[in-house]
């Protein structure tokens, strides 16, 4: 494994490179960072760079790390005891880890949709508008059109307008998760983390959801967990393969899924896996 | 990309014998295409016409089996998804098996010449035809080993070789063409080795589209290398 560490690290050196020259900046970039559960060594010094507004899939097998990694990038792992991330992750150029970064401002910066629709239960509208309450003061006026703009950008607007008091919980689940998509981004996030957002979704919520993504990149940059890889190789412009805590291939979607470079990553996503 | 063979199976394992199976037919595909091709030249060889009949008729098979290959690819494709190297294995099926279904019509057009051919006194060039196909049947046997065990070495050697068997078709084509001058009584004779030869020529340009197709099965990029034409027979003739 430590070779495979290192080969991996060297090799992440070149695709890292290739990405920034080739498509966009790095938004969030991780270097030499680990995480333990309570002693456990659940994330192994993951080097990754997380490319601006492209949408970039975390892929690999249950209990690889991915999902960890995503709730790492907006700290959300803090408010459970006994765990604990060392290294860096830098969001425009500041250390998200660094204790002294204000939470508030990186949740407000990082959104996170998740894998079951939760939405508050309380009408549609003021889902919208009890995060926005929470950071700013807007007017009736000004709140109303920050909550259309959301619905709207989360392609919810049209099924929603005319019951904007009612209960979001009347909602389906695949409308209940743009709901839930259109909350994170009515607090004007930069980067909106998806951590497997239609894996209770049938197929048809499915596609909408992935249209949105593909829409949602023009002004979010976008990590998404999913267990589907086909989802991965439709809806990502890059794609990063982790085993076993490790990140073990990082490279643009299509090279990725034509002709990985990691016998293990071949594995994986052709259903062999050994 | 890793050149060690695949060794790990789908975790599904009904998809693995589907590829086995696809493997199979193809296989099964170029030998009676090697047969055509063998008996075709043998009823040249030994002028039996009733062989070439044979081998005329036995050209349903092979499409049979392109039809086969045609039908599982589409399956594949439809229900399993392939990515990646499984992908490459299902697209080069695809591919292989059109090559090998031209190989099997160029064997049959032999035996039909070779049936027209038998109507006329025996010609002394029709002697090397079937050595040209001695070369051809020979790359297209290799080929199919190589694609069979994923030896793209293999699979560029054949590739290279078919420079020789265009320099054979080249000789022929010079030798023909001066038994047509010599006798203007050989021209029609003459006329029907030339295109049987042409025929066998063209198999070895399938046994090297299949080559090509075994080298990106196995590296995931094409092979580029300036190949060497060895029939000159373009510029032979104003």
């Amino acid at each position: 494994m430590t070779n495979l560490n290192l080969a991996v690290a060297a090799s992440l050196n070149v695709n890292a490179a290739a990405a920034g020259q080739a498509t966009a900046a790095a938004k969030i970039t991780a270097r030499n960072l680990n995480f333990y559960y309570d002693g456990f060594h659940a994330l192994k010094n993951i080097h990754m760079d997380i490319p601006e507004k492209r949408v970039t899939a975390i892929i690999g097998p249950s209990g690889c790390g991915k999902s960890t990694l995503l709730r790492i990038f907006n700290r959300i792992y803090s408010i459970y005891p006994k765990l604990e991330a060392r290294g860096e992750v830098m969001l425009d150029g500041e250390n998200v880890l660094d204790p002294h970064y204000p939470l508030n401002r990186l949740r407000s910066k990082v959104g996170m949709v998740f894998q079951k629709p939760v939405p508050f239960p309380m009408s549609i509208y003021d889902n919208i508008a009890y995060g926005i309450k929470h950071y700013e003061k807007l007017s009736r006026a000004d709140m109303d059109i920050r909550v259309e703009q959301a619905l709207r950008q989360a392609a919810i607007w049209d099924e929603a307008k005319d019951k904007l008091k009612g209960s979001a919980l009347g909602l389906s689940g695949g409308q209940q998760q743009r709901l839930c998509i259109a909350r994170a981004i009515a607090l004007r996030p930069e980067v909106i983390l998806f951590d497997e957002p239609t894996s209770a979704l049938d197929p048809i919520a499915t596609g909408k959801i992935e249209q949105l993504v593909e829409e949602l990149k023009k002004d979010f940059t976008i990590a998404i967990v999913t267990h589907n890889m086909q989802q991965a190789a439709r809806c990502s412009d890059f794609t990063a393969f982790m085993y076993l805590g490790e990140l073990i291939e990082f490279g643009e979607t299509e090279t990725m899924f034509t002709r990985p470079s990691k016998q293990q990553t071949e594995d994986y996503i052709t259903g062999r896996f050994g | 990309m890793s050149e060690t063979p695949i060794t790990h199976e789908h975790i599904i394992k009904s998809y693995d014998a589907e590829l086995a199976r696809l493997l199979d037919e193809i296989t099964r595909m170029g030998q009676l295409a090697g047969e055509q091709l063998a008996m075709a030249a043998a009823a040249v060889e030994e002028r039996n016409s009733d062989l070439a009949a044979r081998v005329v008729e036995g050209d349903n098979a092979i499409d049979a089996l392109e039809h086969d290959v045609s039908h599982d690819v589409l399956r594949l494709l439809a229900l399993r998804q392939p990515i990646a190297r499984d992908l490459r294995d299902v697209l080069a099926a695809l591919r292989i098996a059109a090559d090998i279904e031209r190989i099997g019509d160029y064997a049959a057009n032999v035996a039909k010449r070779a049936i027209a051919l038998n109507q006329n006194a025996p010609m002394r060039p029709a002697a090397s035809l079937p050595h040209l196909a001695q070369v051809a049947g020979g790359m297209l046997r290799d080929v199919l080993d190589a694609y069979r065990r994923s030896d793209a070495v293999a699979a560029h050697e054949v590739w290279k070789r078919d420079v020789q068997l265009d320099t054979l078709y080249t000789a022929m084509f010079r030798e023909l063409l001066t038994y047509m001058m010599e006798d203007p009584r050989n021209i029609t004779p003459c006329t029907h080795l030339l295109f049987m030869a042409k025929n066998i020529e063209r198999i070895g340009d399938h046994a090297t589209n299949i080559a090509e197709n075994v080298y990106f099965l196995v590296h995931a990029r094409p092979l580029v290398e300036e190949r060497r034409k060895g029939d000159h027979t373009s510029t032979l003739v104003d």
